[in-house]
């Protein structure tokens, strides 16, 4: 009989070690795929976040380096512009890219950098135990905002795909969802699209994926999934906003 | 090339070029925006790659990227933005990638100001980054030592795989002195394939590499930090450089000193010799691994009855000097750390009272 469904070979062996109903499985395995797809998994180089992703090299099976909280695009600036020829991405979480590492990627973005930042939005810090992100939802229950995230003491979550579209200077910004199927499968078509036009030189490419937090939401793996389409999506729109001319 | 007058900083600069460097990130801040403004113009003309970063902390971990992906790559900065620095001289020094920083100090604390000054030596010599790493630094005294030194730091940070501190107060950036290159690039490393992220492809194994300096099971960091420890006692073994002068006299004081300050007490120990006052002098080359037994040895002599730390800094080295000296000789400290640089009368009224209070 045979194989039609199998293992992308940039994924490793390894069990996670994600909460049940974590998307970051999905994510990975999109990345996975596409790399896959682009025989390009021996001239990648991913860089791991500080967050519940910090052990993603774990889960691949290319070069990987592990940067520290908020720095990955700049060290992806780094490797890409003393080895051009390297595919390089980074994967960030919310906690990550839009709170202590938000000088690194606007800046990283704005300069045009030819590398891909995989941004993984649920929300919360996952890894630390569910405090409130610059994401979080205004009123969402968080452990540092048992009270319900207050906008007029900070503020609205930070919109990143649309932050990061007002530059001029990146390529492709999307926003995608790893939910249901309907929604991973544009992801994919995301995440290629952004793999690809690095592939052609072209600049800074980010796609979000809106993601799930069971564990930190206090809520099962499906009334996550939607909660996140029913709360998280009406706010943070899916679509593409920047394409190359 | 032939010999040519230099300013410090841009010499500095040059000098990576010649060691086949040719990867630089650097963010502007007196007093060494002018290895980067040579740099920014010096490097496209080499093939090399430059670029001004957002922030030092963004130029910290450009320069892990480089080189955990195998590049022979280095910054500058001046005392602030080194403490910036600092969280990825931690990163860099856990993962094990070469890199070579320079110091141009300037005064502290804080903004301080903009006046040359030896005030980080603490932050080199112990940390300024968490956890448990050393840098290899190394203290020029002149603009052609700098040269020497930075050259020499490339290979030193590959043989350790470990960051190199060039230490330099303002003075050494900012003035000019006739220099000499060698006159040849020399080229890039290769052997790396064992650890650097060059894309798998790149190497004739199969395997894949990790740069990272996460080890959550606590027998792996023990035994990680074991490997570290090792590699710093080897330093501790095999790079101590410092340069003796006057050790053959029966002097009544040691003098350590380093940097632009030991050029002082060089002209003050030299005019004290002409009054039949002796002195000797230990100028660490190193500032870690600190030459302690040449210090303990130069403290032994009979005539010798204190050792006398002059560094432009509120007493800092002198610590190293006391657990050098293993309580063998009193230990004073003599300096400034506002930007002026001792006068050798200064040096002379400071070592000759520190040996008054003692006969």
């Amino acid at each position: 009989m045979a194989k039609t469904f199998k293992k992308p070979e940039a994924l490793s062996d390894q069990t996670t070690h994600y909460c049940p109903g974590c998307t970051h499985g999905i994510a990975h395995r999109l990345i996975a795929e596409v790399i896959d797809e682009l025989g390009i998994r021996g001239r990648t180089v991913g860089i791991a976040p500080v967050g519940c992703a910090v052990l993603a090299y774990n889960y691949f099976t290319f070069d990987f380096q592990e940067a520290a909280h908020g720095r990955a695009p700049a060290m992806a600036t780094g490797i890409k512009r003393v080895r051009p020829d390297l595919v390089v991405f980074t994967y960030q979480g919310d906690g990550d890219l839009a709170s202590i590492g938000m000088g690194e990627i606007i800046h990283a973005a704005n300069r045009g950098e030819k590398f891909t930042s995989i941004f993984v939005n649920n929300t919360v810090y996952g890894m630390t135990g569910g405090q409130m992100a610059p994401t979080t939802l205004p009123d969402q229950r968080t452990t540092t905002s048992p009270a319900g995230r207050k906008v007029e003491e900070v503020g609205m979550p930070i919109k990143v795909a649309e932050l990061i579209s007002a530059l001029q200077t990146p390529a492709f910004v999307a926003r995608q969802a790893v939910l249901k199927p309907k929604y991973i499968v544009r992801a994919k078509k995301a995440i290629k699209k952004a793999f690809q036009y690095q592939l052609d030189g072209r600049c800074f490419s980010l796609v979000e994926l809106i993601s799930t937090c069971p564990t930190n939401w206090g809520l099962t793996s499906w009334e996550a999934v939607k909660w996140a389409e029913e709360k998280m999506i009406p706010y943070f729109p899916l679509g593409e906003y920047k394409t190359p001319e | 090339m032939g010999r040519i007058l230099m300013k410090g900083n841009e010499a500095i600069g040059e000098a990576a070029i010649r060691a086949g460097c040719l990867n630089y990130f650097a963010y502007p801040i007196t007093p060494q925006s002018e290895v980067a403004e040579y740099l920014s113009r010096r490097m496209p003309e080499v093939g090399g790659v430059f670029l001004q970063g957002e922030s030092e902390v963004a130029v910290g971990y450009m320069i892990f990227g480089a080189a955990g992906c195998g590049a022979r790559v280095f910054t500058t900065s001046s005392s602030p933005g080194i403490s910036l620095m600092s969280e990825a001289l931690s990163y860099i020094s856990g993962a094990e990638c070469p890199a070579v920083f320079v110091n141009i100090m300037r005064g502290g604390p804080g903004l301080g100001g903009i006046l040359p000054s030896q005030a980080d030596y603490f932050q080199a010599t112990k940390g300024g980054g968490h956890g448990d790493y050393r840098l290899l630094v190394m203290a020029p005294a002149g603009v052609q030592e700098a040269v020497e030194m930075v050259m020499k730091a490339f290979p030193l940070a590959e043989k350790y795989r470990n960051p190199v501190m060039i230490l330099g107060d303002g003075l050494i950036g900012q003035m000019m002195e006739p220099v000499e290159f060698p006159d040849e690039l020399k080229s890039e490393p290769s052997n790396n394939d064992d650890w650097a992220t060059s894309g798998m492809e790149t190497r004739k194994s199969s395997r894949r590499n990790l740069v990272k300096s996460l080890f959550l099971d606590s027998e792996q960091l023990e035994a990680h930090n074991r490997v570290l420890k090792a590699k710093y006692d080897r330093m501790r073994r095999e790079e101590v450089r410092y340069e003796p002068y006057n050790l053959e006299a029966d002097y009544k004081a040691l003098i350590v000193s380093y940097g632009t300050m030991s050029r002082v007490c060089r002209t003050a120990v030299d005019i004290l010799k002409v009054e039949g006052f002796e002195v000797g002098m230990v100028r660490p080359q190193t500032l870690f691994p600190f030459p302690e037994k040449a210090i303990e040895e130069a403290v032994r002599r009979e005539s010798c009855k204190v050792a006398v730390s002059i560094e432009m800094s509120m007493g800092q080295m002198v610590e190293d000097v006391e657990r050098s000296v293993r309580g063998r000789c009193p230990v004073e400290w003599f300096g400034k750390s506002g930007g002026d640089v001792p006068t050798p009368e200064e040096v002379i009224d400071a070592v000759k009272s520190f040996v008054k209070e003692l006969i």
